[in-house]
């Protein structure tokens, strides 16, 4: 809190006291901070921190979810105001620090699951809204259960070491070339949306690879795609309004979400303002093109198999042409997911099938039905190879090992829960 | 001993098609609505996805998706004198269970009734005289009329993206629709289907000899559609796996494409699965409805107390829930007295066979609601002086699958297995097709539905008791339509033809339609019908009893919708009548 605001605060004898009570460890919310809460639960929708922090059929906020790594399993912690489960005990200046550092207020390092390296961007005035916040939830007594790390990594302080290599803290500081539009984008992007904890690769120590920014990323057998400019597998061919529309329906005329960002869009981006989603299209479009195109020619005769069989299975919906129908079944000409250079969320969809995100904007509980239990893995790399590769696509063949791979990772980890 | 839960404001009785409609009308008027479900949770891509729907096997003949008889059945017999025995294997009528009720697998053929149904007896009166009923046919005016009704069945199709041509906008005649038709005042909300070859051939042959042909109105969509609540359905495939399947394609509208992806998101509304009402309950003054009792999958017993109760199961169940729990007086028909089970009707549809020959119909490119039709011999659009029976039913050529088990045009003559019968089966199954009736049936006082007095059911109630027959009026127009329905199959100049007639007696084992109606009907006085024009039970006001249990009479269409219109207006006077003055909405 700036010393400016302090003296304001001071200048109503009752807004002191308010403000003492605020924050105390065991504040409650006061009926004045009303502006900031809302502010701040803009920012945590923005941020999606209900994600992560809730288990499946869980209090909202209240953690244990469990966090799929590469490097174990982390349950998310409780962030209502309990004081003893939750973080009803931190003070203002210590949610700070776990935000902007990594550190909690005990001061055990967190592991990057929690997405500090990009809320480290993250302004403090928007830190302590979002504090005001999840200060009025409802405390719920929750413990998380201990993570499965194996060592050395259950030893906290190996993400010092980590830090040292791969962190950074320090806020978003704005580009005085760009517009105001475009500044405020790439702070959500690359802040609290920390859309790169996906989008963008990783090395083997799971840190995002700096020089490979937005440029499609995997995560938990899913291929989040590149949303570089490149025009096949980027955000090349879409415009603004596309990006945007996606982000606050889960569909546009050319595809509609699946998977984690169905799950991203219903919690979060659905949430935010058409002026914040217009900013992060903004900025979004301004990423350039980055990988070469494709030059491989796929075997013909794989391409005629997987032609009959998309006649047979999937052209009822996605149509004869892989143009889709408009807001319901997602054109597969065009397509960035189908054509990334790693086929991963293809194929994925393939196999388990999968919820499209509804919400209330648009309220359609589209699902694509899964093919793992009807089709081969040869058949499936077939079909993946032609829809790569059929009117005006373009991208590499799928092997039948890729997709026995995929079955495998999908089943043990379907069947570890 | 049953454990008593917290109150609801509305508490709906089964969770298909009319029950959707009423959840989601009654919670937009901010009610705390709990549906209660026996059947499972059902969606598209679970139960019902393209990659294996297509499967004759399991959802036609092993009834997948139907109601299964060792868990509830009724009795049958077709006269008084006989000893009904129980329905061992659905036949006839095939209705469903779960989520999305019967509507999940029907055609998709979506009509509105003629304005003559409304008002069949005045009308049938005024215009031949009182020798037109006969003694034993319990015609009644439906004490609420199709100018009443006309904004319902227009939200209805709005809310299912119904397809079709209009025949009478505002009174305007349109060039090809059914020039029968009540005045409607909006045309459909999405163009007619296309059509295939046979119905083109149809519709050919009876332009021909002077009839008005026009595209079967269809729940199959024929472009993608986004209705009033913001949900979308695909363009239909016609892939001809609609009747007894579910939609792999979100085309054909339903509870599930059209308003549960909007309800379920609802804080107010509350669905319970898998437990089966057993009884509505009722104060000591038999004149209030304080809620039901319920048994969940585990045995468990509740009692589920409400403000308000609408039963919203199919229509014998509707009957059967209000006999067991003693709400009303049953109909006898020795006396003629009590109106609980009275004028339960069905339809009666018979066909031709049209063999042909040398023109390939591909038959398994088809939909639902795929077909032409003819309606100059409904209802009273034609002159029935001197023909000894009213109404009649619109003759179809539809061709609406070619799925290869239940596909079977067989010349007159054809073994039933064997060599012959594979060769006959391979020549005529992709040039035949079928002209057909939806035969009206009157109501008639000796059919009727009431409590079996042998079999149980597995909670220990009566079974219920169908006793029914065709009765003269619709043998009548049987022989009457058969007879219009050769002229056009004569006139597609076919290689042979075959008749296919219905009766004499009604047979409860081939598939026929799931077009049961009545015995729970709406009417002007609480003398002649179990509900008022609102569907509010005459005697217990805050008991709503919704579907088709409520016709007086079966006309000569499919029934949804109907029974969707109904339900919008009971829904409507709910909301704008009764939450107002919770009290009888007619006054005896």
């Amino acid at each position: 809190m700036t010393k400016q605001t302090l003296l304001t605060m001071a200048a109503g004898t009752a807004l002191i006291g308010g403000w003492l009570v605020l924050s105390g460890p065991f504040a409650h919310a006061q009926i004045g901070d009303f502006a900031r809460q809302e502010r701040g639960r803009q920012l945590a929708a923005a941020g999606d921190c209900v994600a992560c922090h809730t288990a499946e059929d869980g209090k909202p906020f209240a953690g244990d979810r469990p966090i799929e790594t590469p490097f174990g399993i982390i349950y998310s912690a409780n962030i209502t105001p309990d004081p003893e489960t939750g973080i009803g005990a931190w003070t203002e200046e210590q949610f700070y620090r776990a935000m902007h550092e990594g550190i909690a207020a005990n001061g055990r390092r967190l592991y990057p699951a929690f997405p500090y390296p990009w809320f480290t961007k993250v302004s403090r005035a928007d830190v302590d809204d979002i504090r005001a916040y999840l200060r009025t939830l409802e405390p719920v007594r929750s413990k998380a259960r201990p993570n499965e790390f194996p060592w050395p990594l259950n030893h906290r302080i190996a993400m010092a070491g980590w830090n040292e290599l791969f962190f950074t803290p320090g806020e978003f500081q704005p580009d005085k070339q760009q517009s105001a539009e475009w500044n405020r984008g790439a702070y959500l992007v690359e802040g609290l949306g920390h859309c790169g904890a996906c989008h963008t690769p990783k090395n083997m120590f799971g840190s995002a690879k700096a020089d490979q920014k937005y440029q499609g990323g995997k995560i938990q057998n899913w291929f989040a795609p590149s949303l570089a400019g490149d025009q096949r597998a980027g955000l090349g061919s879409w415009d603004t309004e596309d990006i945007t529309r996606f982000l606050k329906t889960g569909r546009n005329d050319r595809t509609t979400a699946y998977g984690p960002m169905a799950e991203v869009i219903k919690d979060s981006t659905s949430k935010m303002s058409d002026e914040d989603l217009h900013a992060i299209a903004t900025y979004l479009k301004s990423l350039p093109a980055t990988a070469p195109e494709s030059t491989e020619v796929p075997d013909q005769n794989v391409v005629r198999a997987g032609q009959a069989i998309y006649a047979d299975q999937c052209s009822a919906c996605h149509q004869a042409g892989g143009v889709g129908v408009k807001g319901l079944f997602p054109s597969l000409k065009g397509d960035g997911i189908v054509q990334s250079d790693q086929p991963l969320s293809l194929l994925r969809i393939v196999l388990n099938g999968g919820h499209a995100a509804s919400i209330s904007a648009s309220p359609n509980a589209l699902a694509m039905p899964s093919f793992g239990w009807k089709l081969s893995d040869g058949q499936i790399a077939s079909v993946a190879t032609y829809v790569r590769n059929a009117w005006g696509n373009k991208a590499g063949a799928v092997t039948s090992d890729e997709v026995r791979d995929l079955r495998k990772s999908v089943e043990s980890a379907a069947s570890s829960y | 001993m049953s454990q008593k839960l917290p109150s609801v404001d509305v508490l709906l009785v089964g969770f298909g098609w009319t029950g959707a409609i009423m959840a989601q009308e009654l919670t937009e008027a901010g009610l705390d609505v709990l549906a209660i479900e026996r059947g499972s949770w059902r969606e598209t891509s679970t139960d019902f996805a393209p990659t294996f729907i297509q499967d004759e096997l399991r959802y036609r003949y092993h009834g997948h998706l139907f109601e299964q008889t060792a868990q509830e059945t009724l009795t049958f017999r077709n006269t008084s004198d006989q000893k009904a025995l129980p329905m061992r294997r659905l036949g006839s009528f095939l209705p469903g269970t779960g989520v999305g009720g019967s509507i999940l697998h029907w055609n998709g053929q979506a009509w509105r009734f003629l304005p003559y149904d409304f008002e069949i007896r005045s009308q049938t009166i005024a215009r031949y005289g009182q020798g037109m009923v006969p003694q034993d046919m319990t015609l009644q005016d439906w004490g609420v009329t199709y100018d009443e009704l006309e904004p319902y069945y227009t939200r209805w199709e709005e809310l299912c993206g119904i397809a079709g041509q209009a025949g009478n906008v505002k009174g305007q005649k349109q060039s090809g629709g059914n020039p029968f038709e009540g005045r409607r005042s909006k045309p459909y909300p999405t163009p007619p289907m296309k059509q295939t070859y046979g119905p083109t051939l149809f519709a050919e042959a009876a332009g021909s000899i002077g009839l008005h042909p026009f595209p079967c109105p269809s729940a199959n969509m024929s472009q993608a559609y986004t209705n009033p609540l913001g949900v979308s359905l695909a363009p239909c495939t016609y892939c001809g796996f609609c009747e007894k399947f579910g939609c792999g394609n979100y085309s054909k509208a339903s509870a599930q494409t059209t308003i549960l992806p909007v309800l379920m998101q609802k804080k107010n509304f509350a669905l319970r699965t898998e437990s089966e009402v057993t009884a509505i309950n009722v104060d000591s003054s038999r004149k209030r409805a304080t809620g039901v009792t319920y048994v969940d999958m585990h045995g468990n017993e509740f009692e589920q107390p409400a403000d308000l109760v609408v039963v919203c199961a199919y229509i014998t169940h509707n009957v059967h829930l209000l006999m067991t729990s003693g709400i009303g007086t049953t109909y006898d028909p020795s006396t003629g007295q009590g109106t609980l089970g009275k004028n339960y009707c069905y339809q009666i549809t018979p066909s031709v066979n049209v063999f042909l020959g040398d023109k390939i119909l591909n038959p398994f490119v088809g939909a639902g609601a795929s077909g032409m039709i003819v309606d100059d011999w409904n209802g009273d659009n034609f002159d029935h002086g001197g023909l000894g029976f009213i109404h009649g039913g619109y003759i179809a050529g539809y061709v609406t699958t070619g799925r290869p088990i239940e596909t079977e045009f067989l010349p007159e003559g054809t073994p039933k297995w064997g060599a012959k019968w594979k060769k006959a089966f391979i020549e005529n199954y992709l040039t035949s097709m079928s002209v057909s009736l939806m035969g009206a049936v009157m109501p008639n006082a000796a059919n009727h539905l009431d409590l079996d007095p042998s079999y149980r059911d597995v909670y220990g109630r009566p079974l219920m008791r169908m006793t029914y027959d065709f009765k003269q009026n619709e043998l009548k127009m049987q022989d009457f339509t058969m007879a219009k329905m050769v002229d056009i199959a004569k006139a597609m100049k076919p290689r042979e033809i075959k008749k296919s007639p219905r009766g004499p007696h009604y047979d409860i084992e081939p598939y026929q339609s799931t077009h049961n109606t009545g015995g729970a009907i709406m009417g002007a006085t609480p003398q002649q019908s179990v509900v008022n024009r609102y569907l509010q039970h005459w005697d217990v006001p805050n008991l709503f009893v919704v579907g088709a249990s409520a016709f007086p009479h079966n006309s000569g269409y499919n029934p949804t919708g109907t029974v969707s219109a109904l339900a919008l207006w009971a829904a409507d006077a709910i909301r704008n009548q009764y939450l107002k003055r919770p009290a009888p909405l007619v006054q005896t």
